[in-house]
C-alpha cells in the first residue's frame, strides 16, 4: 500500500486513516442491512451510549501514553458516583454545581494517590490500579453498607441532568462531544501533550529535556482520574442507580477502546482522534447486536476478538525493526 | 544474586502466619482443630495451584491476567460435556485440555504474535470469559455425575484432602524444578535480562511459551477442583480471581520486574491469604471488605521494599 497521498503522514495518521474507514464499513454494512440505524434517532442513542466510554478512554489514552495502565478508572467511576449520589440523597436541594465539583474533586484524589504511587515510590502501574481497584470498590461498600440508592432516593435535577435534550442530542452526549473536540485539539496543540508523548516516547531523552517523565505520569493519573470521577456522576445519574458493582469490568472497555484505537501500549504514541474512532467502532458493533438478533451475552466474547485482532495487528506492524536473535 | 534479603523476606511471611495462627486461635476456639484447619485449606489450595506456575511466569518477566477466564472458559467446556453424559475421567481431562489450549493461545499471541504479555491476556480475559457468557448466558450448568464431585470435595486420608495432596505435590515440584534445575535457571536469566540470555543460546520464545502453556493447565486443574467442589457452573465463576492469584504471587515476594522470586515465599503467601480470608469469615467480614483488604496488602508489599531502598 504504497499510495501517493500517504507520503509525509505518520504512523499515526494513516492508522486512524484506515481506523477510520473500517469503522465506516461496518456503519455502512449494518445500515445497509438495517436501515433503521442510520436513523437520527438512533445515532442519537448511540452516542448517548458512547459518551462515557468516549472520555473514560480519552483519560485513559493520557495514562497509556506515559508507559502506565489504570485497571482501576471504572472502580473510580463507581466510588465517585456512589458519593455524588450521597451526596444528592443528604442534600437533595443543593443542586448539580456542587455534586458535579464533589465527583470532579474526589476523582481527581483517587486518580492521584495512583499517581503518587507510580511517581514517587515507582511502583509498576498495573500492581498499583490492580490493588486501589479493589480497594475502591470495597470502599464504596462501605460507603453504602452494601445498599442500592435508587431513583426515588435521588432528586429530579439529578436524575435529569444527563437526559435534557440540547439540539436533538442529550446533556451526555454533548459532554462527550465538547470533550473529544478538546482533547483532540489539545493532543496536537499545547506542550503539556508534547510532554506526556516525549515522557511516554523516550523518558531517558524527556529527561534531559527539562522534562520530568514521573511528573507527566503523575498529571496522566490525575486527568484519568478526575475524568473517571465526573463519569460517575454522569454514570449515576443516566442510569438512575448507584450500587456497589456499576460498571463493573468496564476498565477493559475502556483499554479496548484505547488499544483498537491505535494508542501503543509501549507509550508515546496514539491520538486522541483515533481512541474516539475506535470507541464509535465499539460503540457501533453493541449497538447493532440487538438489532443482527445476537444476544447481548456475547458482547464481552466480541470485545474479546475485537482486542485480540487489534493487538496482534499493532504489534504486526512494529515487526520490522526487530533483530533476529532479540528476544522481544 | 544475593540470596539473604529472600530469606528475610521469607521468614518475615512465616512470622505473619504464626502470628495470623495465634490471633485466631485466641478469637475462635474452634481454630485450632484438625478438621476446621483442614476446611480452612479449601481457601487457597486452587488459587495456589494457579499461583505456583504464574510465578515462574512472572519470574520470567511475563504476565497472565486471563487465568480466571481460562477457569471459567474450562468449567463451562466440563458442564457442557457433563449435560452429554461424559464421566468424571473425561471431564477431568476436557477441563485440563481447555485449560492447556487457553494456554497455549495466550503463548502463541506473545511469542508468534509478539503482542506484550499485559495486552495479550487482558484480551484473552475478555475472549475466554466473555466465551463462557456467550455461551451460557443466563444459565447454570449443575447436571455433573455423582463421582465428579471426588476431584474437589475428595479425602486422600483423614484430614488430607486431595485438593491439599495436589498442591503440596505441585509445591515440592515446581521448587525442584525452580531452583534445582538448569531449566529453573534459565527462567530467572530471561526475567532479569531476555536479550542476553537469548544472546547466550537459550530459545527464550519456547520457554515463554511452555510457561503460558503450563500455567493455562493448570488454571484448567484449578477449573476441575473448583467445578467439583460447587457441584455446578455459572460464567461468573472465579470472577476477580486474577486479582487474588498475582496478590498471593506479588505477596511471596515474586518481582514484578521479573528475575526474583522463590516457590517457599509462594508457598506461605498462600497459606498467610487463605488464612487471612478463613480468619475473616469466622469474623462475619464480608468478602468484598476483604478486598479491601487485598488491595491494600497487594500496594504494601511492592511498596515497603521501594520505600526502604529510598536514601
Amino acid at each position: 500500500m504504497k499510495l501517493a497521498p500517504y507520503r509525509g503522514w505518520s504512523e499515526t495518521a494513516r492508522r486512524d486513516l484506515h481506523l477510520a474507514l473500517l469503522t465506516l464499513a461496518l456503519f455502512v454494512i449494518v445500515t445497509a442491512k438495517f436501515p433503521v440505524f442510520a436513523s437520527p434517532h438512533n445515532l442519537a442513542g448511540l452516542l448517548d451510549d458512547t459518551a462515557i466510554l468516549i472520555m473514560l478512554a480519552l483519560g485513559q489514552m493520557l495514562v497509556i501514553l506515559v508507559r502506565g495502565i489504570d485497571l482501576s478508572v471504572a472502580a473510580n467511576l463507581a466510588l465517585c458516583g456512589m458519593l455524588a449520589a450521597l451526596f444528592n440523597r443528604a442534600f437533595p436541594g443543593a443542586g448539580i454545581a456542587p455534586v458535579l465539583a464533589l465527583s470532579l474533586v474526589a476523582g481527581a484524589l483517587l486518580g492521584a494517590f495512583n499517581g503518587i504511587l507510580v511517581w514517587k515510590l515507582r511502583l509498576p502501574p498495573i500492581v498499583v490500579t490492580l490493588g486501589t481497584l479493589s480497594i475502591y470498590r470495597g470502599v464504596i461498600y462501605l460507603l453504602s453498607r452494601g445498599a442500592w440508592v435508587n431513583e426515588n432516593e435521588m432528586s429530579r435535577e439529578f436524575v435529569g441532568f444527563t437526559r435534557a435534550q440540547f439540539l436533538g442530542l442529550s446533556t451526555l452526549s454533548w459532554f462527550a462531544l465538547v470533550f473529544a473536540a478538546a482533547a483532540i485539539f489539545e493532543m496536537r496543540h499545547t506542550r503539556i501533550a508534547r510532554n506526556l508523548y516525549a515522557a511516554g516516547g523516550n523518558p531517558e531523552a524527556a529527561a534531559y529535556a527539562g522534562i520530568d517523565p514521573g511528573r507527566m505520569q503523575f498529571i496522566a493519573y490525575l486527568a484519568s482520574g478526575a475524568i473517571a470521577g465526573l463519569c460517575g456522576f454522569l454514570w449515576v445519574s443516566r442510569f438512575a442507580v448507584a450500587y456497589t458493582d456499576i460498571a463493573l469490568g468496564f476498565e477493559l472497555q475502556v483499554i479496548a477502546a484505547c488499544l483498537i484505537g491505535g494508542v501503543a501500549i509501549a507509550g508515546g504514541a496514539g491520538s486522541a482522534g483515533g481512541v474516539l474512532l475506535g470507541c464509535l467502532f465499539l460503540g457501533i458493533i453493541r449497538s447493532s447486536l440487538p438489532l443482527v438478533g445476537i444476544s447481548a451475552f456475547w458482547q464481552m466474547f466480541i470485545n474479546g476478538v475485537v482486542i485480540v485482532a487489534a493487538v496482534l495487528l499493532s504489534a504486526r506492524q512494529r515487526r520490522q525493526v526487530r533483530a533476529i536473535l532479540e528476544a522481544r | 544474586m544475593t540470596l539473604a534479603p529472600f530469606k528475610r523476606w521469607e521468614s518475615m511471611l512465616a512470622l505473619v502466619l504464626v502470628g495470623e495462627f495465634v490471633l485466631f486461635s485466641a478469637i475462635s476456639p474452634y481454630f485450632l482443630d484438625v478438621d476446621t484447619l483442614s476446611d480452612a485449606t479449601f481457601n487457597f489450595t486452587e488459587r495456589a495451584l494457579v499461583a505456583l506456575p504464574l510465578a515462574l511466569l512472572i519470574i520470567a518477566g511475563e504476565i497472565d491476567i486471563s487465568v480466571a477466564g481460562i477457569i471459567a472458559l474450562a468449567s463451562v467446556a466440563m458442564g457442557l460435556a457433563a449435560g452429554q453424559g461424559a464421566g468424571a475421567a473425561t471431564l477431568a481431562i476436557i477441563g485440563l485440555g481447555t485449560g492447556l489450549a487457553a494456554g497455549c493461545v495466550n503463548g502463541l499471541l506473545v511469542t508468534v504474535g509478539r503482542v506484550p504479555s499485559i495486552v495479550a491476556t487482558i484480551g484473552t480475559m475478555t475472549l475466554f470469559r466473555g466465551a463462557a457468557y456467550a455461551v451460557l448466558g443466563d444459565r447454570v450448568l449443575k447436571n455433573y455425575p455423582e463421582s465428579f464431585a471426588t476431584f474437589g470435595q475428595g479425602y486422600l486420608a483423614g484430614p488430607v484432602s486431595i485438593e491439599l495432596a495436589l498442591f503440596v505435590v505441585s509445591a515440592v515440584a515446581y521448587a525442584l524444578f525452580l531452583h534445582g534445575t538448569r531449566w529453573g535457571r534459565a527462567v530467572f536469566a530471561i526475567g532479569a535480562n531476555p536479550v542476553a540470555t537469548r544472546f547466550s543460546g537459550i530459545p527464550v520464545n519456547r520457554y515463554r511459551f511452555a510457561l503460558f502453556a503450563l500455567t493455562g493447565l493448570a488454571s484448567g486443574l484449578a477449573a476441575v477442583l473448583l467445578t467439583s467442589r460447587l457441584g455446578s457452573t455459572r460464567p461468573s465463576i472465579a470472577q476477580g480471581w486474577e486479582l487474588e492469584i498475582i496478590s498471593i504471587v506479588i505477596l511471596g515476594g515474586v518481582s514484578v520486574w521479573g528475575g526474583k522470586g522463590s516457590i517457599l515465599g509462594v508457598v506461605l503467601a498462600a497459606l498467610v491469604f487463605g488464612l487471612i480470608t478463613f480468619g475473616l469469615g469466622l469474623m462475619n467480614i464480608p468478602g468484598i471488605v476483604m478486598s479491601i483488604f487485598t488491595g491494600t496488602l497487594l500496594i504494601l508489599v511492592v511498596a515497603v521494599p521501594a520505600l526502604v531502598r529510598r536514601p
